[in-house]
């Protein structure tokens, strides 16, 4: 709508300036305008000129009324948070001393900072926020998909908490599909299962864990289903009801290879 | 036959699988046991029997459609799973609702936790041996569901908030019905503890039971009544206060000793509680719209938020991504609070009996379509 490129369409709502236009469109100076004015029309256009000075008049009480008394947050067009740069938060910055060069970048997003430290040093940096810096609550740990990106396939996510003033902080880490994350489950206990959640869904191994299986789906299931590339339909796990007739382990049929196999 | 019985039970270890059909684990939880005779030496937690792929299914509706799947997270507490992913929504978005939307909201959600609370004491202690307090609690469930169902016409799955509001303002009468059932409902509680606070076999069987300190709470990720009943004085209404929570005046109940009674007063309290934020809020229920201007499509900008709400079995949260101009989330995770909680069982119950397995799993208060997703 804002490029004028000479091909309108009937439905587009623009208006050509050759085009008659609604009356209701048009502004009370606009209205007075007319080239010619028909030659018995002087006590029209005194009413008409009264009409358009008490309107000009109406609008402008409206708008002082508006500008005294503000329209309240929730018949405004809603402002979506922006991103900041989150270097002088206190914790920030403190994990920005203690691990040098760590810190790549920093971020704060409705108000609550991310900062991005490397794959290698997350439990370093973990224990030291969980010890030096009290954030005693591991909140919540996930992972993101992001396929094709050039940094590496998958955001790890820390969310934690600290009682003392209830501040949260986000960690995120990067990794590679075939990289490894350390794991945390040694600092916060609630780790745990988190992390199996993280390696059920997408496939991210965390080195060291104690007890890195499946939780959520079987043992044997073939396919991280958050993936992107996970078809939402489901995969054909038909492995475990027809041993004779898909391989073992299941797992996606191509081009519906098992189905043949069935007939 | 030839080898005589002598041999049977020889070993000192037997491993027990109980559930997933077992009544008292409240769905499809699946618990491994290693006992020594009725001993409990291990507990394994074995999960996801009822996995619908949630998380991935929000991935492929617009923002508004994502709302009808969060209620079927935690069944028994719709209202509070739609609240949690409309404050993490309007976070992101930087909408502010009417107070008006605001207020109908906390009335809702109180309404859910004292409902939920109520099928919690009467499942729990139906478990316990209890069977009396079920048909009472029953009856007083009874009618927030009728309110419920005279407010957006569903019992359960209610999918009753929006982004930027409600979808209805109140009908006719709704405030006096739910007042008379407020006015009456503390007499209720005091009903169900002439029935279970003083009786002895009740107190055998949950004083003691489950403990688990303040600081092992933590290091577990508990949250909710595991977490008060343990002492930690900790609610995302008083922390982050949402909607208009810091408008309404309320206690947060804990306990000393961290044991399955304390749980339990702590909900009874709670229940209380719960009950004086929905007189306040009728009391002061605010007149206006009922929706913020919300844009008819929801388009996000680009960022990664976390919203998130006292729901009846913890801290229940929403983690939402979103790429520039986009109409659903790229990533939507939830924090599901009974998961979390359901971590701890197995440091709960070492060394205990099998029966104080089926007191803490009632105490946890576990629902396995939020665990399991």
């Amino acid at each position: 709508m804002t490029e004028d490129n000479g091909t309108h369409t009937p439905g587009d709502g623009s208006t050509k300036p050759d085009q008659p236009v609604e009356p209701g469109s048009v502004s009370p100076e606009e209205r007075e305008k007319p080239a010619q004015p028909a030659p018995a029309a002087d006590a029209e256009d005194a009413r008409a000129k009264a009409i358009a000075a008490a309107k000009l008049a109406a609008a402008a009480k409206a708008k002082a009324a508006e500008e005294s008394e503000p329209k309240p947050p929730w018949e405004e067009k809603p402002v979506p948070p922006e991103h900041e740069e989150a270097a002088d938060d206190p914790d920030v910055a403190a994990v920005a001393e203690a691990f040098d060069g760590a810190v790549t970048t920093s971020d704060r997003f409705a108000g609550d900072p991310t900062l991005v430290v490397p794959r290698g040093r997350v439990e370093e940096i973990c224990r030291h926020l969980k010890n030096q810096r009290g954030f005693a609550f591991l909140v919540d740990l996930t992972a993101i998909d992001w396929p094709g990106r050039e940094e590496g396939r998958f955001d790890i996510v820390y969310w934690m908490h600290r009682f003392e003033d209830s501040k949260r902080l986000r960690l995120r880490t990067v990794a590679a599909e075939d990289e490894g994350v350390p794991t945390v489950s040694g600092v916060w206990k609630t780790a745990n299962w988190m992390e199996r959640e993280v390696y059920d869904m997408f496939g991210v191994i965390f080195e060291g864990h104690p007890n890195l299986e499946r939780i959520l789906t079987w043992e044997g299931f073939n396919g991280h289903p958050l993936r992107k590339d996970f078809p939402v339909e489901g995969i054909d796990t038909g492995a475990a009801i027809y041993p004779d007739v898909y391989p073992p382990g299941g797992g996606p049929i191509l081009d519906g290879e098992g189905e043949e196999a069935a007939e | 036959m030839s080898e005589p019985l002598e041999t049977l039970f020889e070993g000192e270890e037997m491993e027990l699988s109980f559930g997933p059909q077992h009544p008292s684990t409240h769905g499809v939880l699946r618990v491994m046991l290693k006992l020594d005779g009725e001993k409990i030496l291990d507990a394994k937690p074995i999960i996801g029997y009822l996995h619908r792929g949630t998380e991935k299914l929000f991935e492929k509706e617009p923002f508004p459609q994502c709302i009808p799947h969060t209620d079927r997270l935690d069944y028994v507490a719709a209202a509070t799973n739609n609240q949690g992913f409309v404050v993490a929504m309007e976070k992101l978005l930087g909408i502010t609702i009417p107070p008006r939307a605001a207020y109908i909201r906390m009335i809702l959600a109180e309404l859910q936790r004292i409902s939920s609370h109520l099928l919690w004491l009467a499942t729990h202690a139906i478990d316990l041996g209890a069977i009396t307090p079920f048909f009472y609690t029953f009856r007083e469930r009874e009618e927030i569901l009728d309110l419920f169902e005279s407010y957006c016409g569903a019992r359960l799955t209610l999918n009753t908030m929006k982004i930027g509001g409600v979808p209805f303002d109140l009908p006719d009468g709704w405030t006096a019905t739910c007042s008379d059932y407020i006015n009456r409902l503390p007499a209720h509680i005091a009903e169900y503890e002439t029935l279970l606070t003083g009786n002895r076999i009740w107190k055998k069987r949950t004083i003691g039971v489950g403990v688990i300190s303040g600081e092992e709470a933590i290091e577990w990720g508990l949250t909710g009544p595991p977490l008060r009943g343990s002492g930690v004085r900790w609610d995302i209404r008083k922390v982050f206060p949402y909607d208009r929570y810091n408008e309404v005046d309320f206690e947060i109940p804990i306990g000393n000793n961290g044991d399955t009674y304390d749980r339990y007063l702590v909900r009874m309290e709670e229940m209380r509680q719960s009950a004086r934020i929905v007189r306040q809020c009728l009391d002061r229920l605010p007149d206006g719209p009922v929706m913020a201007k919300v844009p008819k499509v929801i388009r996000a900008t680009e960022g990664m938020v976390y919203g998130s709400v006292e729901a009846p079995k913890g801290e229940l949260g929403y983690f939402i991504v979103a790429t520039e101009k986009a109409t659903e989330p790229y990533r939507c995770h939830v924090r599901p609070p009974s998961f979390i909680n359901l971590q701890a069982l197995p440091d709960m119950v070492r060394g205990r009996l099998v029966p104080d397995l089926v007191a803490v799993i009632g105490t946890l208060d576990i629902v396995l379509g939020e665990i399991d997703r």
